[in-house]
């Protein structure tokens, strides 16, 4: 599994980074960009979980 | 002001009616099933888009719709052409891009976990001053002080001015939509107050926003003007403490009144981020407000160059099409895509500083006061206007 961010939606909202700190770099402006890598086993809940609380829809998960 | 009481909602909505006041959600769920964008006449013609999905569309379109009205009032003109400009709030791109970017680093996450150590310190501080009298008035003893402290301490100013803060924003938020000159004569006096300020800081720079303002330099390289220096800094004042009182307040009104979540709160602390979302969701406090700058339509409604809208983020918050149970507090919701803090271009700037508020002043009073009701429901008053709240919260707690 690997998380992607679509730049031109996120908005800075932070949710993916404080529900999935590992998965998700925040710039100095705030905005999000995924973490290198494909995202561990135990972190697959995590990921889904910032999925579903991104107000923009700017997370999408590749299985 | 005499304005007639409101009989149909769909045709004649008026946020300022003591019914909505009282209690905004069942007119909303009202709408969003019978008329899910309605129109009133009231102040000079008002859209109110109520569904999630409605709103996140015009929130998304800042093309057809612009910021330079984003308080609704009684007044014929845009507040911009009153001449309040408090960017990057009432502004659109491409000015609002370079004016936000200059801001978001003041408020990014890493500089708001450095205010947590401070913030939980001040709202021991607050706590410390009422825990002995067995009781207090959440709202103004509490709730209201914490978002004052931080954002003035970020700012640069003092927080000794707190009633005069309260009083603006009581007159430019709150009343706004009757008080006719008073709202903009805040305004005026708001920019004074703080142009000593800004005078100072000119003279002897410090570590805070102002002397940030003061240094940052647009993309072509040129210093922020006095005026916008100004603008910015009433936003921050304004749009800082109001809202975060707001929440702070009703998210202990409902733990007040709600000892099962007061309990589950305490035993279960880990609960607190996603608690913190949820109370949020359920009391978002920000109503935006939009003018359409150029003809379109939006769910069948033809809406025109100059007409206004209000964006009630709170009445999407709760729309059963996307959240389940939408009117239940649920502390453990997982799934919670709410806009308390607006989607697009304009989301709050400070909705990092906002949710780590929220969170340490309930943290903190949960381990200070863990027990405590709410002594008189009828006593309890709400905040009209454009940001709901609530303002008298008369508590009892055992004293410490």
């Amino acid at each position: 599994m690997r998380v992607v961010v679509d730049a031109e939606r996120c908005q800075g909202h932070n949710r993916c980074h404080a529900l999935a700190p590992v998965l998700f770099d925040i710039d100095d402006l705030g905005y999000a960009t995924a973490a290198p890598g494909s995202v561990p086993a135990d972190l697959e809940a995590a990921a889904r979980l910032a999925e579903a609380n991104c107000p923009e829809h700017a997370i999408t998960i590749d299985p | 002001m005499n304005r007639p009481p409101v009989t149909d909602w769909t045709a004649d909505f008026d946020h300022l009616d003591p019914t909505f006041v009282a209690d905004p959600y069942p007119i909303y769920e009202q709408l969003r099933t019978d008329c899910p964008i309605a129109h009133t006449d009231r102040y000079h013609g008002v859209w109110i888009p109520t569904r999630y999905e409605d709103l996140a569309a015009i929130a998304h379109d800042h093309h057809h719709f612009s910021s330079r009205t984003i308080l609704v009032t009684d007044r014929p003109e845009s507040p911009h052409d009153l001449g309040f400009h408090a960017p990057p709030i009432t502004e659109d791109p491409p000015y609002h891009t370079d004016i936000r970017r200059l801001l978001l680093p003041v408020f990014s996450p890493k500089v708001v976990a450095d205010y947590e150590p401070i913030t939980r310190a001040m709202a021991n501080d607050l706590i410390d001053g009422f825990i002995t009298d067995g009781g207090c008035d959440a709202a103004t003893d509490f709730a209201q002080h914490v978002p004052i402290k931080v954002i003035t301490r970020m700012l640069g100013i003092p927080d000794s001015d707190h009633a005069q803060f309260r009083d603006w924003i009581h007159r430019l938020i709150e009343e706004s939509p009757i008080a006719g000159d008073a709202t903009f004569e805040a305004i005026f006096e708001i920019g004074g107050y703080l142009a000593g300020h800004v005078d100072q800081h000119r003279t002897s720079p410090r570590d805070d926003i102002i002397t940030h303002l003061l240094e940052a330099r647009m993309p072509d390289g040129r210093p922020l003007t006095d005026e916008e220096i100004l603008g910015v800094c009433i936003l921050l004042l304004l749009a800082g403490i109001d809202t975060t009182w707001s929440a702070i307040g009703s998210s202990l009104l409902h733990l007040a009144t709600n000892p099962d979540d007061r309990r589950r709160l305490r035993d279960e602390p880990d609960l607190i981020n996603s608690a913190t979302e949820e109370f949020l969701r359920v009391f978002a406090p920000v109503t935006m407000a939009r003018e359409v700058i150029e003809d379109t339509e939006v769910g069948g409604c033809p809406m025109r160059k100059g007409d206004r809208l209000l964006l009630p983020f709170p009445s999407g918050n709760r729309d059963p099409e996307i959240f389940d149970r939408p009117d239940n507090v649920v502390l453990d919701r997982e799934a919670n895509r709410h806009f308390a803090f607006g989607v697009g271009i304009h989301r709050c700037l400070g909705s990092n500083l906002a949710r780590m508020e929220l969170r340490v002043a309930l943290q903190t009073w949960l381990e200070r006061i863990p027990e405590f009701t709410l002594t008189d429901p009828d006593a309890v008053t709400w905040s009209a206007g454009q940001v709901r709240g609530p303002r008298t919260l008369p508590f009892a707690f055992t004293a410490g």
